[in-house]
């Protein structure tokens, strides 16, 4: 095992427990934003695949390379918008009951 | 220098994504830490777009474009209804990324690559594979391409075992002597069949708990991605993804009090469990008029409304809406009490009820208000079946004995909304023909419509 290799797990094992912590924390109430949020965030394998689409290693990379590009691009850019658009939707209730107003978006 | 401009934009994305997580844990200061995460992310794609190794941005662009072009619908214009199918079909998506990735480093290095990378790639492809197909598969249900029930033959098990067996030792031939395509290749259609029948068996109750696995899956499959490629922020967000999807999977097995295995293996919700469980014969339910239900909502000081998927299906989260404003108006109070498997994704409830402008602050989870039924007048059930059924505290013999429910039962009345009494999932819920219950019957929507009518009247 190279030693890059056992940094690499380091990092992995290390960022599992930070993500468990925080997610732990995350309340029932915000499951749905959350699920879309690390969709969004798992678009990041578009650093993977800009290099694979952009390295010019012939044409079934550039072309596998493209449709991951693509793929990603959907999770990233649908990911945060959604993940947005509900957040947006969460508000207290109004200090006047049955006043409530929607925010304004 | 520009390396050193990379491994900055990385991190600073690395930091942001985790507090961007961070900020969810409380719903004011949410949007603001997930506009920062995506901040993040242009961060880590400028950084990788400057990367010497890429000569050719013209491909990249239509990529680009193409992603921007279908993910931009995907994002503003779905509605909150379909959020289920829409978020497992993007855990698609991210594993379709991740698995060509993967296919494409294996076409370029095939004979030299060392056994920790190859291992690296092999998971990759592997967890990639399975949850394109398991997503797809998952998606078609939700969206009722595929009938929702179990599918079940025989010989099921032992075909999946035989498999999954298959696919191993692919992987651990492969770690041994990288250079197969053709063992590589078959890995993967091992894994894409795996993902299908993995998924065929599961009925729709049980689709939180999948949804939340193949988040997870797609998660490994990313950080199996930077080990295969040495990319440390791709570790970083696959290690976050796989941890978030594990432990929502766990909370979801929790709250229907089943392991991981009876899910995956159990075809719950089959013709045949039905049987398990206690019958109805015998006894009668007690039908209520729109009228007589409007009055005794409107002369109601404290009510809970239990949501299910039932509310979902009929989309009538809004008139739900209306109808707790015009109570609160009279001034009763109006509380909803949220199973953490009511629908088909975690959180599935919240974010109907929040998109139909129901505050947050009124929204309760099982542990705050299983205490409050009581005290409360009616309790107002919307399509809610197996999560207010009694029969998971007092029959032994039922398939969900010792899930947690709502305790719907001892609120002083209860009012349900049902199209007939046909039960959903061949679970007989005894709630229905207590002494206490009314049930109203017909679509949620229009039965919501005409108690918002006659209440107005009152």
């Amino acid at each position: 095992m190279s030693p890059i290799f056992v940094i690499e797990l380091y990092v992995f094992v290390l960022a599992g427990f930070v993500g468990y912590q925080v997610i732990t924390r995350v309340p029932p109430l915000l499951h749905t934003p959350l699920m879309s949020a690390t969709n969004a965030i798992s678009g990041i394998s578009l650093v993977g695949s800009l290099v694979a689409a952009g390295s010019g290693r012939g044409t079934v990379t550039t072309v596998l390379g493209v449709v991951a590009v693509a793929s990603a691009t959907i999770n990233v850019v649908g990911g945060f918008l959604i993940t947005d658009r509900m957040l947006r939707m969460f508000h207290r209730a109004d200090p006047k009951p049955g006043a409530a107003k929607p925010p304004a978006a | 220098m520009r390396d050193l401009f990379i491994q900055a934009a990385y991190l600073a994305a690395s930091v942001l994504f985790i507090l961007g997580l961070k900020s969810l844990t409380k719903p004011d200061s949410a949007r603001r830490g997930m506009q920062q995460a995506a901040l993040g992310m242009l961060l880590a794609v400028v950084g990788t777009l400057v990367n010497h190794e890429i000569v050719d941005y013209k491909w990249i662009a239509v990529g680009l474009a193409v992603g921007s072009l279908l993910g931009y619908p995907l994002g503003m214009f779905v509605p909150m209804t379909a959020m289920p199918q829409r978020i497992a079909i993007s855990h698609m998506f991210g594993a379709l990324a991740a698995t060509l990735v993967g296919v494409a480093e294996y076409h370029t290095h095939s004979t030299d690559l060392p056994t920790a990378r190859m291992a690296a790639l092999g998971f990759e492809v592997l967890f990639g594979s399975l949850t394109i197909t398991g997503s797809f598969m998952a998606f078609a249900k939700l969206q009722e391409l595929l009938r929702g029930k179990p599918i079940t033959f025989a010989g099921q098990n032992v075909l999946n075992l035989l498999l999954f067996g298959g696919a191993v030792a692919c992987f651990v031939f492969l770690v041994a002597s990288p250079g197969h395509p053709a063992v590589f290749y078959g890995m993967i259609g091992i894994a894409l069949l795996i993902g299908i029948l993995m998924v065929l068996p599961i009925g729709g109750a049980d689709m939180p708990v999948v949804v939340s696995l193949l988040n997870s899956y797609a998660g490994l499959a990313s950080a199996a991605t930077g080990f295969a490629l040495g990319n440390t922020v791709l570790i970083i967000c696959g290690a976050l993804d796989g941890a978030s999807g594990f432990l929502l999977s766990i909370l979801m097995s929790k709250a229907m009090n089943r392991s991981f295995r009876n899910v995956l293996f159990g075809a719950f919700g089959g013709d045949k469990v039905a049987s398990g469980g206690r019958t109805a014969e015998g006894l009668v339910a007690r039908e209520i008029s729109v009228e007589d239900a409007a009055l005794r909502l409107a002369y109601a000081s404290r009510v809970i409304v239990v949501p299910g998927y039932g509310m979902a299906v009929a989309q009538s989260q809004h008139q739900v809406r209306e109808l707790a404003e015009l109570i609160e108006r009279r001034g009763g109070e109006v509380k909803y009490a949220i199973h953490p498997v009511a629908g088909r994704m975690p959180g599935h409830m919240n974010v109907l009820l929040a998109e139909a402008n129901v505050p947050y602050d009124r929204l309760y989870d099982m542990e705050e208000i299983n205490g409050q039924f009581e005290q409360a007048d009616v309790a107002l059930v919307i399509g809610a079946n197996d999560v207010v059924n009694p029969a998971a505290r007092n029959d032994p013999g039922s398939p969900i004995y010792g899930m947690p429910i709502l305790n719907v039962d001892q609120a002083r009345s209860v009012i349900v909304l049902k199209r007939s009494m046909n039960p959903g999932f061949g679970i007989e819920n005894e709630l229905f023909y207590d002494e206490r219950t009314s049930m109203l019957f017909g679509d949620a929507k229009t039965s919501l419509t005409r108690l918002v009518t006659e209440v107005k009247t009152v």
